[in-house]
């Protein structure tokens, strides 16, 4: 039999059955679908992730003071206390391929102005800061190196920092008290929004970082130093020069550890593709099962249908159709049955995909090979577990099967 | 000779049991040949059409259908032999249910390979033409009365041109009146050439073809020619004066 005369006598038999069909079809639908939304999710949930990481500045490496350790207990990252206000400076001046570097120095607190109070996070930095994070003044200056020298009570406020102090109001010139030491705003940032875990980056002011060591907290060390490299394919090498000029400052002997760890953007870009690739694919999986199950369903109705139609095979033999005729018109009708659902969940998944990103906010990343392998994967679900049926279709006795009520 | 069966056995063996239901039959069938096989159940005439249609294979001797010997073919062989050698007509019509006539008559050129669809409507629409079915060709079986779903499967088992046309109790289904209209068919399609071969229980059936086999316990008890066969065509005149 020829493949277009297959074909319609398997979408005749599907149409005859109209509900038995979809409720087939269903199985496949609902597992394709979950398996192109699912790893949508996870790829969405990726690309914001890379989005953040690259938003937070070009060409970034981080650096963190190194972890403690007691007697062979490690205290974890942080736990130490190492890096200094001049370790920042001396990347700047001494690596060449560093071209700005901010120390930061973080404390928190309530903050007080005429209209309103809010307790935050103060980030003492240098002027560099915001050039090392891409951050834009939306109203207002920055402050500058003499600022820094001279420790001055200035201060840039978050939009959301600035919305809960003074309202709709321009903060510009207002005085302030963050934990009773009265500062001047001269700035206000541009809205960040959410980060990735969900914190919401306007909530923060920005002082000078001598201002909040000497004036707040009161410590001689930096919780972090963020350096900007002058080019992205320079990163490791830049790293190196970062490393050894800390080493060399930090007094640390040859076969020493580092006290401090570094870390670029493309690190942590790695990190969290590896992290969500990870989910993603755990994703896919689980959803995947589903469509191992939605193929069952296949079998299952394929099964009762050669049953049914017993008699009608019979005939068929009767006229002249070989084993291999039959078998082709039960396989066929199968696949067409689980093709079908497949081009139904992909329909299904896209319009899901849109809906989530439109009403519900949540990122999806349609990813157009997952489509394809959704497509080949219900296809040969339908070959997989058509098979047996149809072969036992194909391998009736004309007799039997003519006689059969 | 069309058919040619020497020393034919059939044997079913069912657990310990077997049923020997032909012991060694012999039968010749030419061209153009108009035979009843008859016999009462368990006869075993039905088994024996089983093996002339190629349906079923015999246990022991031989079958010689055209030049094949259809004994020792395999399934596969079985059925491109059915195809186009051999025409069923069942008693229960067995037409392919929610399937229009012409779709049920094209079907046997479909499974024929290589034919191009619009050559198999052509020659499904000719062979409803040639059993009186011009119209109601798109109408499914159901739709359909007991005599126009028999015409339906005479012209389903017409169209691939076969060597026999194979009836197993074609009337079995029918009233009086329209067994007489199919029999006046199977005649005029013998008077134009074709052998038929109709398995009956029934003497007015029988009567109407040229060639009687009597059956009993598997084995032919006699075969007799008949020299003037009544016409059905005749009989179907007088059938109409009687209702008016």
């Amino acid at each position: 039999m020829r493949v277009t005369r297959l074909l319609a006598t398997a979408m005749k038999s599907i149409l005859r059955n109209r509900m038995r069909s979809l409720l087939t079809m269903l199985g496949i639908i609902i597992g394709v679908a979950s398996v192109i939304d699912m790893v949508a999710v996870g790829k969405g949930a990726q690309v914001q992730i890379e989005d953040q990481i690259s938003a937070m500045g070009s060409n970034m490496v981080m650096i963190w003071p190194g972890a403690a350790s007691s007697r062979g207990r490690q205290m974890g990252a942080g736990s130490r206390q190492t890096l200094k206000l001049d370790d920042a400076e001396k990347l700047q001046r001494e690596c060449p391929l560093v071209t700005a570097a901010s120390a930061i120095s973080r404390t928190s607190g309530q903050v007080i102005s005429s209209s309103g109070n809010w307790q935050t996070t103060v980030y003492g930095v240098s002027p560099s800061y915001l050039t090392i994070r891409e951050w834009e003044l939306q109203s207002g200056v920055s402050f500058t190196e003499r600022d820094i020298r001279a420790s001055a009570k200035k201060a840039i406020l978050g939009k959301a920092v600035s919305e809960e102090l003074f309202g709709d109001q321009d903060p510009i010139g207002a005085k302030i008290r963050i934990r009773n030491v009265p500062f001047t705003v001269i700035g206000l940032l541009k809205s960040k929004g959410n980060s990735s875990a969900g914190q919401n980056q306007d909530d923060i002011i920005l002082a000078p970082v001598t201002t909040v060591m000497n004036r707040l907290s009161g410590s001689r060390w930096v919780n972090q130093i963020v350096v900007s490299v002058t080019d992205m394919n320079l990163m490791d090498e830049a790293q190196n020069q970062i490393e050894s000029v800390l080493r060399q400052s930090h007094r640390i002997p040859l076969h020493e550890e580092n006290d401090f760890r570094i870390m670029n953007q493309t690190e942590m870009m790695d990190r969290a593709t590896q992290m969500t690739g990870v989910m993603t694919l755990l994703l896919g999986a689980i959803a995947g099962v589903s469509l191992v199950v939605g193929g069952i369903g296949i079998m299952n109705i394929m099964l009762v249908s050669v049953t049914e139609r017993t008699r009608e095979i019979g005939i068929r033999m009767a006229i002249g159709a070989r084993g291999s005729d039959i078998l082709m018109q039960f396989l066929v009708e199968s696949v067409v049955l689980s093709v079908m659902g497949g081009v139904i969940g992909i329909a299904v998944a896209w319009s899901l995909a849109w809906a989530a990103d439109s009403f519900l906010g949540l990122r999806t990343e349609i990813v157009p090979s997952t489509i394809a392998l959704a497509f080949i994967f219900s296809a040969a679900v339908g070959v997989f577990f058509g098979f047996y049926p149809a072969r036992k279709a194909s391998m009736l006795d004309p007799i039997d099967a003519l006689r059969y009520e | 000779m069309i058919v040619g069966i020497k020393n034919l056995t059939k044997t079913y063996t069912m657990g310990d049991v077997s049923v020997k239901a032909l012991r060694g039959i012999n039968l010749s069938v030419d061209e153009g040949e108009f035979v009843a096989i008859m016999g009462a159940s368990g006869s075993g005439k039905s088994t024996l059409m089983n093996i002339i249609g190629c349906l079923d294979r015999p246990t022991g001797g031989t079958y010689t259908l055209l030049s094949h010997n259809a004994g020792i073919l395999n399934r596969k062989e079985l059925a491109s032999i059915r195809n186009s050698h051999i025409g069923f007509v069942f008693q229960s019509f067995n037409l392919i249910p929610r399937t229009t006539a012409l779709e049920n008559v094209e079907l046997p050129v479909h499974y024929r390979h290589g034919i191009p669809s619009v050559k198999a409507r052509k020659l499904a629409r000719e062979s409803l033409e040639r059993v009186g079915l011009g119209e109601r060709i798109h109408h499914v079986p159901n739709q359909l009365s007991g005599g126009q779903q028999q015409r339906v499967a005479i012209a389903r088992a017409l169209v691939n041109d076969p060597a026999i046309l194979l009836a197993d109790e074609p009337t079995g289904a029918l009233d009086s009146h329209t067994s007489v209209e199919v029999m006046a068919l199977f005649q005029e399609l013998n008077a134009q050439g074709k052998t038929v071969i109709v398995v009956t229980h029934e003497p007015d059936i029988a009567r109407y073809t040229k060639r009687i086999i009597r059956m009993r316990d598997g084995t032919i008890i006699s075969d007799q020619k008949v020299d003037t066969p009544r016409s059905a065509l005749k009989d179907l005149a007088v059938l109409k004066q009687e209702i008016i």
